[in-house]
């Protein structure tokens, strides 16, 4: 076992030959405290030991005064009877590509160390109804928490799900951390072209430590929509409200993370949810999407990325420096402006300065619903003259991951321009219908 | 009769819950109790790694065997995200840390350098996060104790805990919890297993209960304490007994509870005696509704028309037992019944030593013995429902059959109003904590520093110096204490000059009938209290009409003490009036017997003043115009 300790206490206890999960025994002005040394998180200071007494509990022990004892070595995390995975000829091969967040590890009860799941059984010990959808079995990839992620990594996936289709799955599901789920889901859209099998991400904003997971329902949801889901796209599969009956199905492309924390961060912008998951059945809410084929998967991969792309969200009185030392740095810019697409206009002539420089300016807004429109104001029409690409009404973070992609394929501005205008995984010109909006959910839902 | 606890070697243990007045643990919302419908509800599932639990917790392994649903009634103004398990907790709230140490520092336990806190497995519920969150904020040691009159009780354990959501009602598919309660703070003290006689117990209780309210910063009325109660005796096994509300409750249970135990050994020596063996028990379930078709029994005729079904089990050498008693009016049979209930679902079982009986006639016993292949000796469980709840309760019926052979299973009991307890789940095992990552371990340091010091007096000093200091006398002085009332009460004596024993007892006794007569008291102000003092004080209240005064606050019928007076009180031209005329109306007998006739006079008058003004003015004013009156004529 190693030491998770710094500092004081780390010296002391490595004199010792003390290390994790080890018994102890301390003594502190004349009364004993025995336990197992329990790991101590980075950001504490390096004073205090801390140890989980017999009763459960773990206390902080200042080290001044203290005397350690090492009673015995820890013993290694016990391993446990976990049911028996059985491959069922009647179900579909859905592989689980693991890249990290908390959907995949497990509480030690007896130690209170996190550790992360190595096989699908440990899974289905806690989702055991995976079992009756899919044969699922684990395809590690990373294990990074999502906002670590970069582009590279979004075309390790891409590559990675190629493979499996090909190898015969009936879809895909990866295990995703929630902060930058609805990048990578786009980035997946883009690089992953004539799909016609599902690619479903998944997470957790409740960690699967707890008994009251969401990872459970999310889980099954996703797991139905990648066995036998008509979507062949890349979707994002979350609750869809505080309970915890039911999960939608989010087109990757318009999918955004609206709340920190909440199970239904997740919500769909500018179109409704592609369709409504609950323990029974597959409802669909919304028809515009790409359907599964029957047979081999011809997915073709496509990841010609440029990186070098930023998304800057204006304020009042942003000034003309910043603008400037991004583009020096860039190759595309999306602007999440206000409003319709508005930038203030002292950054007008330094926009059409990079624009006339090669580097294409995109503008989407920071109101995340609606669609952006540059004819109606005086501001929007000088965008225009100065050359920015509209985004209509995709979301910013859609944009800049499409403006990655299109600048992986044309160098020309004009030819990046007709890339970002056309719609390629759903993410352009929906029906703005007026059930799409947060306020009217009621609508949609006849309440 | 009264067991001997020493030989029996009786241990019982206290955990006392007190919840805090302060705001939730880990939230800002208020610790209010909410009466009205939850504004919406939110219906939840629970989870748990089985094969994870199933070596170590055998609680939350029994909760997870029943799938359920689970719906939570929450407030969207006095409950928010971090109740709904919609968002983090959090830091923990520093000023119920406080309060803790304060009581840690009283009993003299150590507070710990940091306060951890942990996840605790709960799965029936009653958190919406399928854990509860608990910090162990001190430990006890030989310095911690009570001194009761049959000795000294040690301290183990102090924790600081979030209250559990307010269960409104349940059924073995769902059960329904309300979020206004979720998340109060609330303290744990656990004794040492030292007490080792049932009124022992209840002195502890009250002793720590008192000590708590001493700090003035734990919640009143209620709910607002219950006491867990530890009991085992030699060769008997731990109980935990749950929800005690009453502190006079305490003995009665314990010593059923001892009752409970030496029965259900004494049951083990008559089993072993009759040569039962374990795997005899292990009999098959026997569908015997046909034995049952044409029954007379309403019971049976009303379920077997629902198309639920009759399977029974042999009970191996167990005649005569399942009827026998082991708690007043409770049956071995009560406690298969509890099993039943609990893991069966079933409303409850029948079982041979009770029938015939509920409309079950002789024959179909008889048949039923048949059917079961009974032999002399042996008895029966009958259950009535549908294959897979029956088969839950027998198998659970049969496994509690079988500890019967090795004695007294450990058991959480919930405690019932007459004293018994039932069983309400299996002992938890300690493996179901671990670290609450999401809420930052705090040093004690600075509170402690705060803190020390600055300590409330305990109890039986400010109950010594109310006596001292007042004239009161040690048991009003002791009621005023556990009334909560001794501020406002020191405060007013010193301020005005008034009969402290008589405020003591307005404040104790008075509101106390007032309230048993089902008046309003909470709506007495400490203003109205004031105002009573002053007015006493002045004597434009009479001692007589405070009653009347408070009960008419109470109630509304008026908004101040004044206008009571306004509407009650006499002049002394109007007492004299009085007075004057009750003289004439006596005058014989004044002639007759002079200053002899003060205490008629004294009577007349009252019988029209009384309660409008002070007493001992009206007997001052009486003389002075009788002796007058006697001079003059
Ligand atoms: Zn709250």
């Amino acid at each position: 076992m190693p030491l998770h300790y710094y500092g004081k206490v780390k010296k002391l206890l490595e004199s010792l030959g003390i290390e994790d999960y080890d018994r102890v025994r301390i003594e502190k002005d004349g009364r004993y405290y025995e336990g197992i040394l329990m790991p101590r998180p980075e950001i504490l200071d390096d004073e205090h030991i801390i140890v989980k007494l017999d009763n459960g509990y773990n206390i902080g022990i200042h080290i001044d005064g203290a005397k350690v004892h090492l009673v015995r070595k820890g013993e290694s995390i016990k391993h446990r009877e976990l049911p028996e995975l059985r491959f069922r000829s009647d179900l579909p091969y859905v592989p689980l590509i693991v890249t990290g967040g908390t959907i995949t590890s497990r509480v030690d009860y007896s130690t209170g160390a996190v550790v992360s799941h190595e096989k699908p059984e440990e899974l289905l010990d806690i989702v055991p109804e995976l079992a009756d959808i899919a044969n699922i079995d684990y395809v590690p990839l990373l294990a990074e928490f999502s906002e670590n992620l970069t582009p590279d990594h979004w075309a390790m996936m891409a590559r990675t799900i190629q493979r499996e289709l090909e190898k015969g799955a009936e879809g895909v599901l990866i295990a995703h951390g929630t902060d930058t789920m609805h990048f990578t889901a786009a980035a997946l859209a883009f690089m992953l072209r004539d799909l016609d099998k599902p690619v479903v991400l998944a997470g957790s904003q409740r960690s699967i430590d707890r008994p009251s997971t969401d990872a459970v329902l999310n889980l099954i949801a996703a797991a139905k929509i990648a066995a036998v889901g008509p979507i062949a796209e890349s979707v994002i599969v979350m609750h869809g409200s505080p309970h915890d009956d039911y999960a939608y199905a989010i087109r990757g492309v318009r999918a955004r993370k609206l709340h920190t924390s909440r199970r239904d961060a997740f919500q769909s912008v500018n179109e409704p949810p592609l369709a409504k998951i609950t323990r029974d059945k597959i409802e669909i809410l919304n028809n515009r999407f790409r359907r599964r084929r029957e047979g081999r998967s011809e997915a073709k991969l496509d990841d010609a990325f440029d990186s070098r792309v930023s998304l800057l969200y204006t304020w009042p009185g942003i000034t003309e420096e910043i603008l400037e030392s991004i583009a020096e740095k860039s190759n595309g810019i999306v602007i999440a402006g206000t409003g319709l697409g508005h930038t203030p206009r002292w950054l007008i002539p330094v926009i059409k300065r990079i624009i006339e420089e090669g580097k294409p300016v995109v503008i989407t807004s920071q109101c995340l619903f609606g669609r952006v429109d540059l004819k109606v104001y005086e501001t929007g029409r000088r965008l225009l003259m100065a050359g920015v690409i509209p985004g209509e009404d995709m979301l910013p973070e859609v944009a800049l991951v499409k403006l990655m992609y299109a600048l992986g394929h044309a160098k020309d501005l004009s030819d990046v321009r007709k890339i970002m205008r056309t719609n390629i995984a759903g993410e352009l010109g929906s029906h703005l219908g007026l059930d799409v909006f947060p306020p009217c959910w009621g609508v949609r839902h006849g309440v | 009769m009264e067991y001997d606890y020493d030989k029996l070697g009786l241990k019982v243990g206290l955990e006392i819950h007190q919840r805090l007045d302060s705001h939730k643990l880990f939230c800002n919302c208020p610790s209010n109790l909410r009466e009205d419908e939850p504004h919406t509800w939110i219906k939840r599932r629970l989870g748990i790694s089985y094969s994870e639990l199933g070596a170590l917790d055998p609680a939350a392994r029994f909760e997870s065997l029943r799938k359920r649903d689970f719906l939570y009634g929450i407030y969207y103004d006095t409950t928010c995200e971090v109740e709904a398990d919609e968002s983090p907790p959090h830091p923990l709230n520093e000023d119920a840390l406080r309060i803790t140490i304060m009581i840690a520092l009283m009993l003299k336990m150590r507070p710990v350098d940091e306060v951890h806190v942990m996840r605790k497995i709960v799965v029936d519920g009653s958190n919406t996060t399928g854990f509860q969150r608990t910090a162990l904020v001190a430990v006890g040691d030989d310095n911690s104790y009570i001194e009761t009159k049959w000795g000294p009780v040690r301290m183990a354990t102090l924790c600081l805990e979030e209250e559990s959501a307010y269960i409104v009602d349940s059924t073995p598919e769902m059960a329904r919890y309300r979020l206004d309660r979720l998340g109060i703070p609330l303290v744990e003290l656990a004794t040492q297993p030292d007490i080792w006689h049932p009124d022992q117990a209840r002195e502890a209780a009250l002793m720590l209960g008192r000590i708590l309210r001493a700090t003035g910063r734990v919640q009143r009325g209620i709910g607002t304490i219950r006491q867990d109660i530890n009991v085992s005796i030699e060769g008997g096994a731990r109980q935990e007994i749950k929800g005690v509300q009453e502190l006079d409750l305490i003995p009665e249970i314990i010593r059923r509870e001892v009752q409970r135990q030496l029965s259900l050994l004494e049951i083990r020596e008559e089993l072993l005696s009759r040569g039962v063996v374990e795997k005899e028990i292990d009999s098959p379930i026997v569908d015997v509704t046909r034995l049952f078709e044409s029954s007379s029994s309403k019971v049976v005729k009303r379920s077997l028309y629902r198309g639920a079904k009759v399977f029974g089990i042999r009970a191996k050498g167990f005649k005569g037992i399942l009827g026998r008693e082991i708690q007043p009016g409770r049956r071995f049979g009560t406690e298969l019944a509890d099993y039943a209930r609990v893991f069966g679902g079933v409303k409850g079982i029948l079982h041979g030593d009770e029938l015939p009986g509920y409309g079950i006639s002789e024959e179909e016993v008889t048949s039923v013995r048949k059917a079961l292949s009974c032999e002399e000796g042996d008895s029966f469980i009958l259950v009535i429902g549908d294959v897979v709840s029956a088969e839950l309760t027998l198998n659970s019926v049969k496994e509690r059959m079988k500890y019967a052979l090795i004695g007294v299973p450990n058991e959480t009991r919930k405690a019932l109003p007459d004293g018994n307890t039932s069983f309400m789940r299996p002992m938890p095992g300690s493996a179901r904590m671990y670290p609450e990552t999401d809420v930052l371990p705090v040093n004690t340091r600075e509170i402690l520093r705060e803190v020390s010091g600055k300590l409330p007096a305990m109890p039986k000093d400010i109950v010594s110096s109310l006596v001292s200091k007042f004239g009161l006398t040690e048991e009003l002085a002791w009621e005023l204490f556990d009334s909560g009332r001794v501020e406002i009460f020191r405060r007013l004596a010193e301020k005005y000059k008034i009969p402290s024993r008589f405020f003591a007892s307005v404040l104790v006794s008075l509101l106390k009938s007032l309230k048993r007569e089902g008046i309003p008291v909470e709506n007495i102000t400490s203003n109205n209290f004031e105002e009573v003092a002053r007015y006493l004080s002045e004597g434009k209240l009479a001692k007589e009409a405070v009653p009347e005064a408070l009960a008419g606050i109470a109630t509304g019928k008026y908004s101040s003490i004044e206008e009571f007076i306004e509407g009650h009180s006499l002049s002394l031209d109007q007492l004299d009036k009085i007075i004057d005329e009750a003289l004439s109306k006596l005058s014989d007998k004044i002639a007759d017997r002079g200053m002899g006739a003060y205490g008629m006079v004294m009577g007349e008058v009252m019988k029209i003043v009384r309660g409008k003004i002070d007493g001992s003015i009206v007997s001052k004013r009486v003389k002075e115009r009788l002796e007058e009156f006697i001079q003059r004529s």
